[in-house]
């Protein structure tokens, strides 16, 4: 018989399912025991087992993909056609389902259903809104949310359109682009020694604190003012969630700039050369031409940064741990979570981060496709 | 190109120093980190007589059955796994590895001891998913209490109870149960009503130890009075449990000017939060914490200070700045040359240690302040539980209720045991005087907001006392109001 006959490609279907399923089988098999169940020596063992794990995971994977295609070509052609995208999409869609939209409904769930006995469903809810405590996180959300996207929009697009065509443009670049590979927790490290506080007199090992006495030193000096205290830039309220607000925008400046500094390179050149005959200064053809332009990446920037504020966790996490008026509603479910046990307000706080975070996200999506991107 | 080619070597070394600038960042917090919660070190047990224990002689059995069989050598190969909050690296994980090298010589049993920083997350996440360890320790009854109401912990009714109740102090025993039922062995106790001071510097200036309220806050007058700087070192910056320090003042104060059933009921909320008697205490600890001069650097520096580093000014170039410090025994090992030379030297003894506890700092016992209520001792004390039954893991831990249980570390120093079996002159300082402090206790009171509901103890307490210090203790009414308002249910 030919490749073409129907049994053919019957017989072959059930040979590679049949061996892909017995490679997995004994593969994870020899993944979960190695040395029970290959007598592997226990000190190799490691090793071998991360080199099977990786071979295993990819060649897997494909693998499957290779006999579910073999199955569905052994079906009628008509079948084949059908199915064949739902097959590739499957995987795709069972790992969302798994990872993303179950649990999103678990905890939409849990905080309708983890209350005392005999109370409503919004019990939580109430709890919520009536706790001193969310109601401060809230604002502060709200307070980080205002400042922080507007602010690192605006000083990236200033300097993108700064750096625009100058020479060392990258080099310039590469210098605000560089926190942007700061993680959370790690920025949040580098800043607390930033706004490190010592007591007057000694010396200030946070180089904000050192240049505030330094030059509030010379100040003294010249008799303006009479003297000069360092200041707990973490303590102060509210100082101190403007400050944390600040590492914020350290980090996202990069981001906006990079985003906005190629939109501004796809402005074309024939607008801008014809402003210039008109007789438009530098910035008349920023401000009327170059940011009309661009408008669409502004928003996605201000969005996708609106986003990332309205999550943030680590950095207050790190350095106030929520104290001294500085806490928001990632941080109150942390707590909630894992110091308090309390599942119904942790969920609860997570279902209110969700419910914020939803709206920008639909202004984000919509002007991507609006860009043709992702549409 | 030439552009494109400058960007991307740039790029590139912009992330490895962004890499190498977070990874560096991030390790001298967990160095500095002494733990998510208060640490747990040194301690105090009732040692009845001083010290005519009577020590399990090998050969006849050491009343306990899986233990006896264990020496006999019946599980060898297998293994037990055990956590605790000791951090890696630290004097605690060291001392403890090293006292359970005998176990491990004399059964064959082979215990994987893990030190786990963010412990308490650490540890619910693990049991919650399912993988708990064998054993653990716990530092807090309330959440011994939560383990037990979720089903996780092994009950202990097979222990030799009325052996442990024989040779541990009755306090502890007690705290050991739940509802009557046994679920943690205590293991190490803690005192911490002591205050710590520079003995040289006293003597050059004629200080006496203080021994009662009035002559603590006298002596503090006359240091500010001597121009000697501030009378006491003070903060509670620790990472994510910061305050805990101001609510062991709290409860340290109000053992001293309430009755015991006062304070159990203030712990239990039969009585509010913001209770006169409460608030009465909160004002003797603001006359410390808050009367101008007293503490080094004011509010700004009790907030802003890592509790490792409260003590640095004791330690300053031209003597002490300032004078007392209220912590328990493990705060020696980070005074001023102390931290580093640990951290060098893990396995150091006290003596040998730059600044040594006993000759260059010692400690006075927290004064009484009425009489009446007598002379309280504040402490805490750190338990095992166990996640799984296995005969092996219950060997462990009834050996770990015996004195040979800790005998390596109690020789070391740092450790207090709960058991009356281990003789008081086996101490080394200052545990032999903790030791005695406890024994002339009148009541011996447990961190109360260990055993609050977390939301308060681990929570609405420990900010409440932080927005205390920052208003300069200006809205004591307010501060307690509100941590009365967030009691649960």
């Amino acid at each position: 018989m030919t490749s073409n006959q129907p049994g053919f490609r019957v017989l072959r279907a059930l040979v590679i399912a049949g061996v892909t399923f017995a490679a997995l089988w004994f593969g994870l098999r020899f993944l979960s025991d190695p040395v029970a169940f290959a007598g592997m020596p226990a000190n190799l063992s490691k090793l071998v087992q991360a080199l099977i794990a990786v071979v295993l995971g990819v060649a897997g994977i494909w693998a499957l993909f290779y006999a579910g295609n073999a199955i569905i070509e052994a079906l009628p052609a008509k079948a084949t056609e059908i199915l064949r995208p739902y097959l590739f999409v499957l995987p795709a869609v069972a790992v969302v389902g798994l990872y993303l939209i179950y649990p999103t409904v678990g905890t939409v769930a849990t905080s309708l259903t983890d209350v005392p006995e005999g109370e409503s469903f919004f019990y939580n809810y109430s709890q919520a809104f009536t706790n001193p405590d969310v109601l401060l996180a809230l604002r502060n959300n709200f307070i980080w949310l205002l400042i922080a996207p507007l602010v690192s929009v605006v000083i990236g697009l200033v300097f993108a359109g700064m750096v625009d065509k100058i020479r060392l443009e990258s080099l310039a670049k590469s210098f605000v682009f560089m926190p942007l590979a700061i993680s959370f927790v790690g920025a949040a490290v580098i800043w607390k020694f930033v706004y490190a506080w010592k007591p007057a007199g000694q010396p200030q090992i946070g180089i904000l604190n050192a240049f505030w006495v330094w030059a509030g030193g010379f100040l003294v000096d010249l008799g303006v003012i009479s003297e000069v205290e360092p200041i707990a830039w973490l303590q102060v309220i509210p100082v101190n969630t403007l400050a944390l607000i600040a590492i914020m925008i350290w980090l996202q400046v990069g981001f906006a700039m990079v985003v906005l500094s190629a939109a501004i390179k796809g402005v074309p050149a024939e607008l801008t050369e014809a402003a210039q005959i008109d007789g438009a200064t530098e910035r008349q053809i920023f401000v009327r031409i170059t940011v009309p332009s661009i408008w669409g990446a502004l928003l996605t920037v201000y969005t996708t940064i609106a986003i990332a504020v309205l999550k943030v966790f680590d950095l207050i996490f790190v350095t106030t741990g929520g104290n001294l008026d500085t806490s928001v509603v990632a941080v109150r479910q942390y707590q909630e979570m894992f110091r308090f046990r309390n599942f119904g307000q942790a969920t609860t706080m997570a279902v209110i981060l969700l419910v914020a975070v939803i709206p920008i996200m639909v202004v984000n999506i919509r002007n991507l496709r609006r860009q043709g991107v992702g549409a | 190109m030439k552009n494109r080619t400058w960007l991307a070597l740039l790029l590139v070394l912009g992330l490895v120093l962004a890499a190498c600038g977070d990874g560096g960042g991030t390790d001298t917090t967990e160095g500095e980190t002494p733990g998510t919660t208060e640490p747990a070190d040194d301690g105090a047990t009732t040692t009845e007589g001083g010290g005519d224990g009577t020590t399990t002689a090998p050969g006849d059995g050491s009343g306990y059955t899986e233990l006896d069989q264990a020496l006999a050598g019946e599980f060898e190969g297998s293994s037990v796994s055990v956590w605790a909050q000791w951090l890696p690296e630290s004097v605690e994980e060291a001392n403890f590895t090293a006292t359970l090298q005998p176990f491990i010589e004399q059964t064959g049993i082979q215990v994987d001891f893990q030190a786990t920083p963010d412990y308490e997350t650490a540890l619910q996440v693990a049991v919650d998913g399912g993988n708990a360890p064998d054993m653990a320790q716990i530092a807090q009854p309330g959440k011994m209490h939560q383990y037990a109401d979720a089903g996780s912990l092994v009950a202990l009714d097979w222990f030799n109870s009325e052996k442990l109740g024989a040779e541990m102090t009755p306090a502890f025993f007690d705290l050991g149960h739940y509802n009557d039922t046994l679920y943690g062995i205590y293991y190490k106790a803690d005192v911490k009503s002591i205050v710590w001071y520079p003995v040289q510097g006293f003597a050059d200036n004629g200080y006496a130890v203080p021994t009662t309220w009035e002559e603590l806050v006298a002596l503090s007058d006359q240091i500010v009075a001597d121009g000697n700087g501030n009378p006491w070192c003070i903060s509670i910056e620790s990472q994510e449990a910061d305050g805990w320090v101001a609510t062991d003042w709290m409860e340290d104060i109000l053992l001293r000017t309430a009755s015991p059933e006062t304070y159990q009921a203030w712990i239990d909320h039969t009585i509010p939060f913001n209770d006169p008697e409460v608030l009465e205490a909160a004002e003797y600890m603001s006359q410390i914490w808050f009367t101008p001069d007293y503490a080094y650097g004011g509010s700004t520096y009790i907030n802003a200070t890592w509790i490792g580093e409260t003590q640095d000014p004791m330690f300053a170039d031209g003597g002490p700045q300032c004078w007392m410090q209220k912590q328990a025994a493990w705060i020696g090992g980070f005074w001023g040359e102390n931290r580093d030379f640990i951290a060098a030297n893990p396995d150091s003894k006290q003596e040998e240690w730059p600044i040594v506890p006993g000759e260059d700092v010692d400690f006075f016992y927290f004064p009484q302040i009425e009489e009446e209520f007598g002379t309280p001792v504040l402490g805490a004390a750190d338990m095992f539980v166990m996640f799984a039954d296995r005969p092996e893991v219950r060997a462990l831990l009834e050996w770990m209720a015996t004195p040979e249980g800790a005998a390596v570390w109690i020789e070391r120093g740092g450790f207090l045991s709960p058991l009356t079996t281990v003789p008081n002159d086996s101490y080394p300082y200052p545990n032999d005087g903790l030791s005695e402090m406890v024994l002339g206790a009148t009541t011996l009171g447990f961190d109360a907001s260990d055993s609050m509901p977390a939301a308060v103890g681990n929570g609405t307490f420990w900010s409440g006392m932080i927005d205390w210090v920052a208003a300069n203790g200006e809205n004591t009414e307010e501060v307690f109001q509100s941590i009365e308002d967030s009691w649960p249910g």
